[in-house]
């Protein structure tokens, strides 16, 4: 082995014999892909060397970005991912290269991101040894890849590779995840392009959905007298044809639109029929239409325990169109009057042709009854707050920073808690893959790592992490990152002292007892910014306000932008655990609010 | 059952309370049914733990649970596995299952009435005088074979149904029952289509 470590050799695009560490390189080149998102190691060196040589030899046409903490290159890959369509792609070593990724791999799962992870391996003859570095990563990351490969022979990495892109990209979207062990990266065999290899596995996603049963849904959506559209994640993975095609049927069958906190974007907040966001920190409106809609139309989400509350209690008087791609989504949570597997996209198009070829037409009259019912709803304005001239409001600070970035090409990150959810609520997004946020796993420390991913793949966008001071501190160290490349990311604090989400359920649920949800010794950020080579900004008075965001935005720098705010400011509207969609604690209610969950709602989270 | 209304409130299925969250749902009071799953799966490392995983993972029951590879020229192997469960949690088991990629075909044989369930047993009885000669004669009335004998025991194999093989172990525990080894339940479609 240590002679082949010290022969470099350079192949030729054309030639066909090459190492298993080269064959990574020129697959991951075939499959198009330009960026991706790492840190070496002793078990991962040769394909860092095979993409030394690629660099030297075409030029940068596969950029590697050094991340400072391996998860931070899965969420970078996430963000990368989210805001282009294309898969996220990771390098990281074995053992703890592999662990520390885990977190990312796992987001990427629950929230349907394409992405593929490749870790290095103690050499095949070491494994079981409990060698230096060694951990079963395809063992551990069984359970949280949507597919996984240890390589034995280097004869079958071609295969492995574009087989692995395939599965990430295709059906409902994945993590997979490539084992390669150090000696496979060293052998030699030859390699195939993606369209010479044949895939070894049965896997062939349903696209085309079910022509009868989208027959029979756009009938009971012509009949219906209080429709909904309830659209989620899948909306967007499906690509911006598929928010197009949501658009226009939303449109001929006159029906109102929620989404949930993925699927923000795919429906534009400007349209008249948008509702705002469903479930826990929803809009009243929204899931007041979801309790007391008669058609329910779920497009690519899944009934997540966030947004149905109660289950028993869950949209009682509806029937149920559900769409998803996996045909697992259906029926899990809540029983549907009709499944369809398929593909958004695909689903809506035909949808919208089969509206057409009926010559359905929606029941105008009922459908205005609705809409006044609608508007009621609204008029309860249950966004509201009370302003202070002496304090910055969270919800003020992400609404003044809409009013100005709405007109810029802007894509908002987010990390995870009451920051998130009031980003959700008064940031509005007209366009899908906009919004890059950690929805099914909650991953605080998302944020940054995915701005730096979304930066990279739109250098002259803007491109904003609204975080809290806890979340940030997470995966602060990307900062580094952020600074080495130039990308010009704004990481927008709110920073309120406290893990805020944290506080406001033991608030509600533990009788005020603030066990370990103060941050205690914060870090100074606009000096930590400093010290990192970025710029901090500070803002604690309203009145700056406009003008310090103005300052962030305009700074052709990342900036850390720290945002003293209100410090015990509840998320609010809220359905509370064990509660109905139209049981919601509305602001004025927010003062009582240890009163409303009851014993059993203080069980679940 | 009353589609859209959510399967909780009662019904045919369930006496389960209903649930405030997807957190409180309790299978305990469902009526549960046996099933059996015939899975083709590819023959690769770790196939086995993929399947068992999502079992352990989402909370499923495995009552017993064959695997041995079937066909070498094309990778495939067969796993039998008996699980129990409402409806809708056999529905997504099916789902969960036919999800994952290295499996190429998942079968419901319960609902197939064109299914068959086969179980083999070795049984060892431990007696002498009447009870010795009950077993063996109880031992013919069930087919069993007598595969190892000592002056005062027996070691039977028995296949059937499982249902039978519980009746055959019943009656030897009395006979001096010592010790019992299953293979757990194998199946197969009657008729000249495959798999």
């Amino acid at each position: 082995m240590t002679a082949q470590t010290t022969t470099r050799s350079i192949a030729p695009t054309t030639a066909r014999e090459m190492t298993g560490a080269e064959m990574v390189v020129r697959a991951l080149v075939d499959q198009g892909v330009d960026t991706l998102f790492g840190y070496p190691g002793g078990a991962v060196l040769p394909i860092y060397d095979a993409l030394f040589n690629d660099n030297e030899t075409h030029g940068e046409r596969l950029r590697h970005i050094l991340v400072r903490h391996e998860q931070g290159a899965t969420h970078a890959a996430e963000g990368y991912a989210r805001s282009t369509g294309k898969p996220g792609v990771v390098l990281v070593t074995s053992g703890p290269g592999a662990t520390n990724a885990i977190t990312g791999i796992v987001d990427a799962l629950m929230d349907s991101i394409p992405m593929v992870v490749f870790t290095g391996q103690v050499p095949t003859h070491l494994i079981g040894t409990d060698a230096f570095q060694e951990a079963d990563t395809v063992g551990i990351t069984r359970a949280c890849t949507k597919h996984n490969y240890l390589v034995k022979d280097v004869a079958d990495l071609p295969r492995i590779i574009h087989e692995a892109f395939h599965i990430a990209t295709t059906g409902r979207p994945g993590p997979v995840l490539i084992d390669i062990p150090k000696d496979v990266q060293f052998s030699t065999a030859t390699y195939q392009g993606p369209d010479e290899v044949a895939f070894s596995h049965g896997y062939a996603p349903r696209t085309k959905g079910d022509s009868g049963k989208i027959a029979e849904a756009v009938r009971l959506i012509a009949k219906a007298r209080r429709p909904v559209f309830y659209t989620g994640g899948g909306v967007i993975n499906a690509g911006p044809a598929a928010s197009a095609a949501l658009r226009t049927l939303a449109a001929m069958t006159g029906a109102p639109v929620t989404s949930t906190l993925m699927g923000l974007g795919a429906f534009p907040a400007a349209d008249p029929a948008w509702l705002g966001m469903l479930g826990m920190h929803g809009t009243y409106e929204a899931n007041h239409a979801m309790h007391d809609c008669d058609v329910m139309i779920c497009v690519g989400a899944r009934f997540d325990d966030r947004v149905t509350g109660r289950l028993d209690a869950f949209s009682p008087n509806s029937k149920k169109i559900h769409i998803d791609i996996d045909a697992s989504s259906i029926n899990k949570n809540v029983r549907v009057d009709i499944g369809i597997v398929g593909d958004a996209r695909s689903v809506l198009d035909d949808m919208i042709e089969a509206w057409k070829a009926e010559g359905l037409e929606a029941n105008r009259t009922a459908l205005d009854d609705w809409w006044r019912q609608i508007d009621a709803w609204r008029a309860v304005q249950c966004l509201r707050y009370t302003p202070s001239t002496t304090a910055i409001k969270p919800q003020q600070a992400i609404e003044r920073l809409y009013a100005l970035t709405r007109d810029r090409d802007t894509y908002i990150t987010t990390e995870v808690g009451q920051h998130q959810m009031w980003a959700a609520q008064f940031y509005r997004f007209q366009e899908p893959n906009r919004w890059m946020t950690s929805g099914g796993l909650g991953t605080m420390g998302y944020g940054m790592p995915a701005a730096v991913g979304v930066q990279l793949a739109h250098p002259g966008s803007l491109v904003i992490d609204i975080a809290g001071e806890a979340s940030i501190q997470m995966c602060i160290q990307e900062l580094s990152t952020a600074v080495q490349y130039g990308l010009p990311i704004k990481i927008f604090i709110l920073n309120n002292e406290w893990m805020g989400m944290v506080r406001q359920w033991q608030q509600l649920l533990h009788g005020e007892r603030y066990s370990q949800s103060y941050s205690e010794s914060l870090p100074d950020f606009v000096k930590l910014a400093e010290a990192y080579g970025a710029v901090g900004i500070r803002c604690s008075d309203p009145a700056e306000l406009d003008a310090k965001i103005m300052e962030m935005i305009d700074s052709p720098h990342p900036v850390i932008f720290d945002c003293r705010v209100e410090k015990l400011e509840n998320c609010l509207p809220m359905i509370p655990s064990g509660k109905a969609h139209n049981e919601m604690i509305l602001p004025e209610g927010g003062d009582d609010i240890g009163k409303v969950i009851d014993e059993a709602g203080r069980r679940l989270v | 059952m009353k589609p859209g209304a959510g399967w909780f409130k009662g019904g045919d299925m369930t006496t389960a309370p209903n649930p405030a969250s997807a957190y409180d749902m309790s299978h305990e009071d469902v009526v549960e049914n046996l099933a059996t799953f015939a899975l083709l799966v590819d023959n690769e490392a770790g196939v086995l733990h993929r399947v068992v995983g999502l079992f352990a993972a989402r909370g499923y029951n495995i009552d017993s649970l064959t695997v041995a590879e079937t066909d070498r020229r094309s990778h495939t192997s067969r796993i039998t596995i008996v699980t129990r469960g409402a409806p809708h949690v056999l529905e997504q088991i099916e789902a969960q299952l036919s999800k994952v990629v290295s499996v190429r075909r998942v079968h419901d044989v319960t609902r197939d009435p064109n299914g068959i369930e086969r179980e083999l047993a070795l049984v060892k009885v431990r007696g002498t005088g009447t009870d010795r000669v009950e077993a063996l004669r109880v031992s013919d009335i069930f087919r069993a074979k007598v595969i190892d004998t000592t002056s005062e025991s027996f070691v039977f194999e028995i296949t059937g149904a499982p249902s039978k093989i519980d009746s055959f172990v019943e009656l030897m525990r009395p006979l001096g029952l010592v010790e019992l080894s299953r293979t757990g339940v194998l199946s197969i479609e009657r008729g000249a289509e495959g798999m």
